[in-house]
């Protein structure tokens, strides 16, 4: 029987369940490699070799050469893993999660200090009311 | 009569957000953006002061610091003697190292587990910004935590983390097995993480306040009906992230009026937004001596 996934109707949103995490599983180990400061300087030495010795897609490894997070999840990536990658490159946290959304970094920061994106329209896809207009 | 065992004097519930943690560290917390931050801890700081406990159990997720995706467990008690920060990527908190509390570990541990709760006991494990940023906004910057501290890492990073209904029995649980423990220690119970928030995707900083102050009024008032909210919920309403708040029902769950003692006190409440991308929710509640 396939896990019951309640929650595919939530708008902007991937829950890492069992099914993304075993896609994933190399990518965000390859991401938990770079909790250590000499793995950090060999990944910014040389991305593409360091990626290459682990046995991720190459669609995982563009999606990192590319910083593309939005496509890093889909492919089962996981934000606290992936957030390595951006402390690697010395972006925050709001950096990181502001660049998924489409908007620039100040129009995020903004929506953030006007009180965040609206749960109104955000429940249920096909309602959805993205970057908060 | 002098009292001989451990007791639940108080819960302490708040966010833990990681740039919090830097604020702190670069010493930014007099900045515009963190200034209404910090003053809701003001008071938290000086009752802190005055009501060290001995012990703290504290609640948090690591967030693939400690564990990776070869180990996820869902409920993991740190009986170490010592605990190091974490460097989660931007290298190591220049905060103190966490002294755990071996004996009463050991002995929640093997109480709870003897009551169905099938914790993972980990004796070595570095501590995230999950634990060591509640500390800090607590405690501020001292040399050495005022207190002993017992890691309890609930995971909330590969779904389902556990039911809010469960968190909340083991709570129940826990407070039997700190009671039982024969040693007059003033423990208290802290349960970190949320409010709302969403890290990924394009719904990416999503904040509920309506959900966020139902839920401390709930938790106040009414824990057990909170207890049974599914996690769609949660997902929904706060963000795929807001699931975190499942782990204040391990703290609530452990305070004397859920098991037919007193209500506790509500001695501080706060509420803000935004600390990065997330809504800060804290309370401090206490049980009556």
């Amino acid at each position: 029987m396939a896990l019951a996934k309640p929650y595919l109707d939530i708008p902007g949103t991937t829950i890492f369940d069992a099914d993304q995490s075993r896609k994933g599983y190399h990518l965000n180990q390859f991401c938990m490699s770079l909790m250590k400061a000499g793995n950090r300087a060999r990944f910014k030495a040389d991305e593409r070799a360091y990626l290459d010795e682990w046995p991720m897609s190459e669609e995982q490894k563009q999606a990192v050469l590319a910083r593309d997070l939005n496509r890093c999840i889909a492919l089962g990536g996981n934000i606290y893993f992936l957030a390595k990658i951006g402390a690697t490159d010395g972006r925050s946290f709001q950096q990181m999660a502001g660049s998924m959304t489409g908007m620039s970094e100040q129009e995020y920061r903004d929506m953030m200090i006007k009180g965040g994106r609206p749960i109104e329209g955000n429940r249920f896809v096909g309602e959805q009311r993205m970057a908060g207009k | 009569m002098a009292r001989t065992n451990a007791r639940i004097t108080a819960s302490v519930y708040t966010s833990h957000v990681p740039a919090i943690g830097a604020a702190i560290d670069h010493g930014k917390t007099g900045e515009p953006y963190w200034q209404p931050v910090f003053k809701g801890y003001e008071f938290s700081k000086r009752w802190m002061k005055d009501n060290t406990p001995d012990v703290i159990l504290l609640v948090y997720n690591d967030h693939a610091s400690a564990f990776s995706l070869e180990l996820i467990p869902t409920f993991a008690i740190g009986c170490a003697a010592e605990f190091a920060p974490a460097d989660e990527g931007y290298g190591a908190r220049p905060v103190p190292q966490v002294i755990g509390h071996a004996e009463l570990a050991a002995h929640v541990a093997q109480s709870v587990i003897q009551e169905d709760f099938d914790l993972t006991i980990v004796n070595r494990m570095d501590v995230d910004h999950g634990l060591t940023v509640p500390l800090s906004l607590l405690c501020g910057q001292p040399q050495v935590w005022p207190c002993r501290v017992i890691p309890f890492a609930v995971n909330v990073v590969q779904y389902p983390p556990p039911s809010g209904r469960r968190c909340f029995m083991l709570g129940q649980a826990i407070r039997r097995a700190v009671e039982s423990y024969d040693e007059p220690l003033r423990v208290q119970v802290w349960g970190t993480g949320g409010m709302s928030h969403q890290l990924q995707g394009p719904r990416a900083g999503l904040i509920n306040r309506e959900f966020d102050n139902a839920f401390l009024d709930r938790l106040i008032a009414d824990p057990e009906r909170l207890s049974k909210m599914p996690h769609i919920d949660y997902v929904r309403e706060a963000g795929s992230e807001g699931i975190e708040l499942v782990m204040w029902l391990i703290a609530r769950g452990a305070m004397a009026d859920v098991a037919g003692g007193a209500k506790p006190t509500v001695v501080h409440r706060f509420y803000h937004v935004p600390a990065s991308n997330t809504a800060v929710g804290h309370l401090i509640l206490e049980n009556k001596p």
